[in-house]
């Protein structure tokens, strides 16, 4: 594979298991990408850091290995962009240039998440022709749901375009992470996007953990899998109730959310919490599993009682009329935007961190990968009833052979200015964290990256040739962040 | 067909009584008997998430579960706030969702109540009151009722979604107003 000597052992540092860092020049940056992209490597995270020798950072993953190049950028002449190789990096090389003042050279230049002072004066791209008129929707949507703006120019019913502007929630999080405390950081990490509180305080965890050198007892280890599969099991219940609701059937809805509360019930007897914000802390778990039997009938319940629902959603002609070959993803355009997580899943892209870099309770488990190759809301919906089920059957494992010991060690005080890498798939799909140390205790550079980077430009391919009115259905079963995003 | 109708059947009535109004969360006692001479006891409330992590979307949206039947009370979320009598907002307020929120608060016919939720929507929270971040919601619009939790949970949402619009400082038994 050409893309091998890239990860060769003289020139790469080891950052993490299985994760290599290598320092490379403006031409290399290119050809790395290059040669990456030819071998199927998927675009993880692209950001910057201004703050003492100015870097781009790339990080990219292929089979089970993780290549993160740093290239020292120069403010002025740019650095190499690489949308053309991997259509997502456009966003995140314009975040970078707003958040840290590097720029690409690719030539997109619109801010993305900075809006200045007129946000109403973003550059849409135009759709121009006979009849075609535009229909702006949000920041402020019409359900709970958090805010963004949609552009959609239609002819008729028919979506010919939509355009995202997102950034609504930026609330500088990368600078508020440099004023925390790196032990307390996990709770400003938990709070990135509420939904995935798991996912990013794991995440934030083993990138601190990595650089302390710290190795996270089994029990540790296993109850921070046991929470986010429970994490994964609420939202896809949540998920497919409200699904069931924008096809019409209210049914699903109430039933879903019934399930998703005696959950997050149950959550509450064992870890303390209904969400588990908290739940995690450096080291290991904040406290031990409370009720483990409960917890146990909680889920097969929850099994039970979801097979029914399937049974039903998968008879109702309404919903399959709704669910089928709406918001279509083919799987060659999913590989080409590198869609991740369970909506890369659906179309095809069968990658989960759990199967493909398996560890602790999921390489003794091993985790079972859902994909379909339909890429309509019907195969979003039907791998969420796959991973809830599979999400069950992993719960019900860990319950019953949790190792004993203790839940948390100490983790001392990280070296300042090394890299540390935490990756963990959440819900979505692949969750990351790159942290840099400083000399007090404190956190110089914290970046976090939430796998709708790579989702949303797949969202506004899928409503193509749609109606506006199946908008909010092919929306749900995407179903990306806005805060995990925004930054 | 049979098979929904068997889980219906099956599932029964799950509800819990609600809570009654948390009269301690009360910022401002102004205006309450014109707002209740008006809305009477039923309330349509808009959700406006002004920048939260969306944690407390998902108690928000809890509200609807068949447990806590917040229909069952006359109260219904609407998806316009020409439509609303109260704005249930989450924070911390961005930078960015300022003015939306402004408007959304000026689109709201008046006599009209604020809820802030949620630790962010009550002081800025664990992302500080600070560049990107103005804060609590209070920095931008008028609030009457602050419920902190990170995030409250839907017992306490209630509680304060009915201390915004129960008479101040009169007793009840719980669960006998807003029904």
């Amino acid at each position: 594979m050409p893309s091998s000597r890239w990860f060769a052992a003289a020139d790469t540092a080891q950052v993490a298991a299985g994760v290599l860092l290598r320092t490379v020049t403006p031409a290399e940056w290119r050809a790395a990408a290059v040669d990456l992209a030819r071998d199927g490597a998927r675009l993880i995270a692209l950001w910057a850091d201004a703050a003492t020798t100015p870097a781009v950072y790339g990080a990219f993953a292929i089979a089970d290995r993780v290549l993160v190049l740093e290239l020292a950028a120069d403010a002025e002449v740019g650095y190499p962009g690489l949308e053309d190789l991997y259509p997502a990096a456009n966003r995140m090389q314009r975040a970078a240039a707003d958040l840290e003042g590097l720029r690409s050279t690719d030539r997109d230049l619109r801010p993305w998440l900075a809006h200045g002072t007129a946000p109403h004066d973003y550059a849409f791209v135009r759709v121009e022709g006979d009849g075609v008129h535009e229909i702006p929707v949000g920041p402020v949507h019409a359900g709970i749901i958090e805010p963004g703006h949609f552009r959609f120019s239609v002819v008729g019913e028919k979506v010919l375009r939509l355009e995202e502007r997102l950034g609504y929630t930026h609330k500088g999080v990368e600078r508020r992470f440099t004023e925390l405390p790196i032990d307390a950081g996990i709770q400003l990490a938990a709070r990135l996007c509420g939904d995935s509180a798991v996912a990013y305080s794991w995440a934030y965890a083993e990138a601190l953990e990595t650089l302390s050198a710290v190795e996270v007892p089994a029990r540790a280890a296993w109850l921070r899998a046991l929470c986010l599969e429970l994490e994964r099991i609420a939202n896809h219940l949540g998920d497919l109730g409200a699904l069931g609701n924008d096809a019409g059937f209210a049914f699903g809805l109430t039933q879903f959310s019934l399930l998703k509360e005696r959950l997050v019930r149950a959550n509450e007897r064992a870890f303390g919490q209904r969400y588990l914000f908290d739940a995690l802390v450096p080291g290991g778990v904040a406290r031990d599993l409370a009720g483990a039997p409960e917890l146990a009938a909680c889920i097969a319940w929850i099994a039970a009682e979801t097979q029914v629902l399937r049974d039903i959603y998968d008879e109702h002609s309404g919903l399959r009329g709704r669910f089928l070959g709406a918001g279509v993803v083919q799987p060659e355009l999913a590989a080409r935007l590198g869609l991740t997580g369970l909506v890369g899943r659906a179309s095809g892209q069968a990658f989960d961190l759990r199967v493909d870099r398996p560890h602790g309770a999921y390489r003794e488990f091993g985790v079972r990968a859902c994909t379909s190759t339909d890429g309509d809301v019907a195969a979003r919906v039907a791998i969420r009833f796959d991973e809830l089920f599979e999400s069950c059957r992993l719960v019900a494992g860990i319950l019953a052979a949790l190792p004993a010991g203790p839940y948390r060690t100490a983790v001392p005080r990280p070296p300042a200015g090394r890299l540390g890498i935490g990756l963990v798939e959440g819900w979505r799909g692949p969750v990351f964290v790159a942290l840099v140390a400083s000399p007090d205790g404190g956190i110089r550079r914290c970046h976090p990256h939430d796998p709708s980077w790579q989702n949303w430009p797949g969202l506004e391919h899928a409503i193509i040739d749609n109606i506006v009115a199946d908008f909010p259905l092919i929306n749900k079963s995407f179903n990306l962040a806005y805060s995990g995003h925004d930054l | 067909m049979l098979k929904t109708l068997r889980q219906i059947a099956r599932c029964g009535i799950v509800s819990e009584p609600p809570p009654p109004p948390a009269d301690e969360l009360r910022l401002r006692a102004a205006l309450q008997d014109e707002i209740l001479a008006i809305m009477g006891r039923a309330l349509c409330i808009r959700a406006v998430d002004a920048g939260s992590c969306n944690g407390c979307e998902l108690e928000i949206q809890a509200l609807s579960n068949p447990v806590y039947n917040i229909e069952g009370l006359g109260i219904r979320f609407v998806a316009s706030p020409r439509h609303a009598d109260l704005l249930l907002v989450t924070g911390p307020v961005s930078a960015h969702m300022r003015v939306a929120l402004e408007r959304t608060h000026a689109a709201t016919p008046d006599p009209k109540r604020v809820v802030a939720v949620g630790d962010c929507g009550c002081t800025g929270g664990i992302f500080g009151e600070r560049g990107a971040s103005l804060g609590r919601v209070a920095n931008v619009i008028p609030v009457d009722v602050a419920v902190p939790g990170c995030p409250p949970s839907p017992t306490r949402l209630l509680a304060a979604i009915r201390a915004a619009i129960a008479p101040a400082g009169r007793p009840r038994e719980p669960g006998s107003s807003g029904r």
